[in-house]
């Protein structure tokens, strides 16, 4: 019928539980493939500069000298591209977003990888 | 694997109007220009279609060559002949419906004319639409003084 | 003769997702010349493929238009597949179909609440918007992404589905059947919606010819193009015919993509029941060499992925003609005759995506 052509939905949808969720009260939607952000196991990496060669978005900075990784968390674009072409399997994609950046805090992530020879001591994780 | 025939003939500026007259006489559907620069030579692909048979023309002109406009012929050409005018440079003359440049609004006039811009790394604020086109953003706070020498040329054009 | 006056409309208005301009030239409420300007969101895409590793292109690509994504990396990964005579396997030929027409599901429910939207059918839209969402929550679950997918690669896809998961998509295509079918019914026969859109923005077949009309709006002028009949993909093994209307009208484009909505699900059905087994991609080798124009069936209407590569792992050139740019010289028609009122209707009707017509 031309006028009442939604009733049906109406009165179903009435009766349904909301379509959406009560976020943050409730924890948001993730699934197991999600592209959440990318990860670095920084003591395997041997700073070849590969994974920023091929990041499409320009958001990986290597240095080689400085044992330095680090990411723009703005520019990534979560393809996996780095992970993909890393040969030492040291980025992966986890299903985590990363937390909003607000005005004045720094969106590059640097990871300081251990000095060559020495034993473990500053493999921290620390933002520039 | 799925490959189409794909023909392609070669046409000059002055039959160029005529062959597309023939191919709408015989039914075709325009379906695309699309223009390249191939070191000095700009090659300008005209797209035909009738029934998922699929044609092309080729002019292959010089820089400063005037290409005629066949907007009288398929008048849905003049989005394709502006944004080629536009973004390569190339003048293309009675466009029904002319912009005059001003169809796709870009900070580098011609952008794709332009020799390729260089890889700006995550350091150089990232000025240009080209360098952003990554989805990147010029990084404000990151470094006062980049290293703007490869980008140059750039700078001098936009200001 | 009433005095002619000229109403700037957009680049920013309520009802366009995306920033066009068109200058409307009025005679009292009757709009009788409409001029396009694009050229807001120029993001110079094309040019950037210069600098990247092909392989790496197709995440560039796939971000030329949020909502095509899927099928613009499907477009170039074809030209290159094509250039460098790769064979693709079965199973990802099939997968590529199944992903495309979730996107094509996800595409015309958008639009659908987005049309709904501009004739101010608030509860429609939020509809269609709702049986969106379980679409887009299938993509996520089988790809990572909701609108960006991201699982094409040249020579293949990066995620394969398995059987199971894919039992499980069918069963829930079965049960938002339904709930399409009731939202099909309000477009198709609720009074304010055709009281909204027949008879507004006739474009002839003719016209839809001439001014190389493609997608939806073709096809509602009775024009059966659609390019999924060239048989890319897995298309060529699939039963479907293209959905053709005639009336010529805002409601006929609308009710294509209606119908598009079931023939989507019924394509998914037929590819995840035919699926073969089997590897999910080719190793790449070399470089491609040559050029090819890719075609392939967008949400909006034919797509051209054109590359031309010289053996370098960069590309010399990629250009990308979407629909909606083939699109705008139908609208300029549609608008001319119009009523003011009907504009946001119309220019709506050609699902406008300015991001990807100028790239
Ligand atoms: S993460 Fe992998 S690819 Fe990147 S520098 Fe380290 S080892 Fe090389
Ligand atoms: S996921 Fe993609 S965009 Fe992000 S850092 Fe890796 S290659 Fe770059």
């Amino acid at each position: 019928m031309g006028l009442f052509s939604m009733t049906k939905t109406v009165l179903k949808s009435l009766f349904k539980k909301p379509a959406t969720i009560r976020y943050p009260a409730e924890p948001a939607k993730r699934f197991e493939g999600t592209r959440g952000q990318m990860e670095i196991d920084i003591d395997k990496c041997i700073f070849c500069g590969l994974c920023s060669k091929h990041c499409p978005a320009d958001a990986i900075t290597v240095n080689k000298n400085e044992r330095t990784w680090s990411i723009n968390r703005l520019w990534c674009i979560c393809c996996n591209s780095c992970a993909e072409n890393c040969n030492k399997d040291a980025i992966y994609q986890t299903n985590v977003y990363h937390a909003p950046i607000v005005a004045g805090e720094t969106d590059v992530d640097v990871y300081q990888g251990k000095p060559v020879e020495e034993k473990p001591a500053a493999a921290e994780e620390k933002a520039a | 694997m799925h490959k189409e025939e794909q023909t392609i003939t070669e046409v000059g500026v002055d039959n160029l109007v005529s062959e597309v007259s023939k191919m709408y006489d015989e039914g075709y559907r325009l379906v695309q220009i699309g223009c390249g620069k191939y070191d000095d030579i700009f090659e300008i692909n005209y797209s035909f279609d009738k029934d998922c048979k699929f044609v092309n023309l080729r002019l292959k002109i010089t820089e400063g060559v005037v290409v005629p406009s066949i907007t009288g012929v398929y008048l849905c050409a003049f989005i394709y002949e502006n944004e080629i005018h536009d973004l390569f440079g190339v003048s293309i003359k009675d466009i029904a419906i002319d912009f005059k440049g001003n169809l796709i609004r870009t900070s580098v006039k011609n952008p794709f004319n332009t020799p390729t811009v260089t890889k700006v790394k995550a350091a150089k604020p990232a000025k240009s639409e080209n360098a952003a086109a990554a989805g990147a953003k010029p990084d404000v706070k990151s470094d006062a003084k980049p290293d703007t020498k490869p980008d140059a040329e750039k700078k001098k054009e936009e200001a | 003769m009433a005095g002619r006056i000229v109403v700037p409309f957009g680049p920013q208005h309520p009802v366009l997702p995306e920033p066009i301009h068109l200058d409307l030239v009025l005679e009292d409420e009757r709009v009788v010349e409409a001029i396009p300007s694009i050229g807001y969101v120029h993001r110079g895409l094309e040019k950037l493929v210069e600098k990247r590793d092909f392989k790496d292109f197709v995440y560039i690509a796939e971000r030329i238009c949020g909502i095509c994504s899927f099928t613009h990396s499907v477009g170039y990964c074809k030209a290159i597949e094509a250039i460098m005579d790769l064979q693709v396997p079965e199973r990802a030929q099939y997968l590529r179909t199944i992903w495309s027409e979730y996107s094509r599901l996800h595409s015309h429910l958008l639009w659908l609440g987005l049309y709904a939207d501009a004739m101010g059918f608030e509860n429609l839209f939020m509809n269609a918007w709702r049986i969106r969402e379980t679409i887009l929550d299938a993509m996520e679950e089988t790809t990572g992404g909701r609108v960006i997918q991201g699982v094409c690669k040249v020579g293949g896809v990066r995620r394969d589905i398995s059987d199971a998961k894919l039992k499980e998509m069918t069963a829930k295509l079965d049960s938002i059947g339904g709930e399409i079918e009731d939202l099909c019914h309000v477009f198709f026969d609720d009074a304010s919606v055709k009281h909204r859109s027949v008879g507004v923005g006739m474009l002839s077949k003719e016209d839809a010819h001439k001014l190389g009309a493609v997608g939806p709006v073709a096809k509602g002028s009775g024009i059966a193009l659609d390019l999924r009949q060239t048989g890319y993909s897995a298309y060529g093994s699939l039963d479907f015919k293209p959905i053709v209307e005639t009336g010529c009208d805002c409601y006929s484009r609308c009710i294509v993509r209606a119908k598009e909505l079931a023939q989507s699900v019924d394509l998914i059905k037929q590819a995840a029941a035919n699926i073969p087994a089997g590897d999910i991609e080719v190793k790449v080798k070399g470089n491609p060499d040559g050029e090819y124009f890719s075609r392939v069936e967008q949400p909006r209407g034919e797509c051209i992925h054109y590359v031309k590569a010289n053996g370098s792992k960069n590309i010399l050139r990629e250009r990308v003609r979407t629909p909606s740019s083939a699109n705008i010289p139908p609208l300029v028609k549609m608008l001319e005759g119009c009523q003011m009122a009907d504009v946001p209707v119309i220019v709506l009707s050609i699902d406008p995506c300015i991001g990807c017509a100028e790239r």
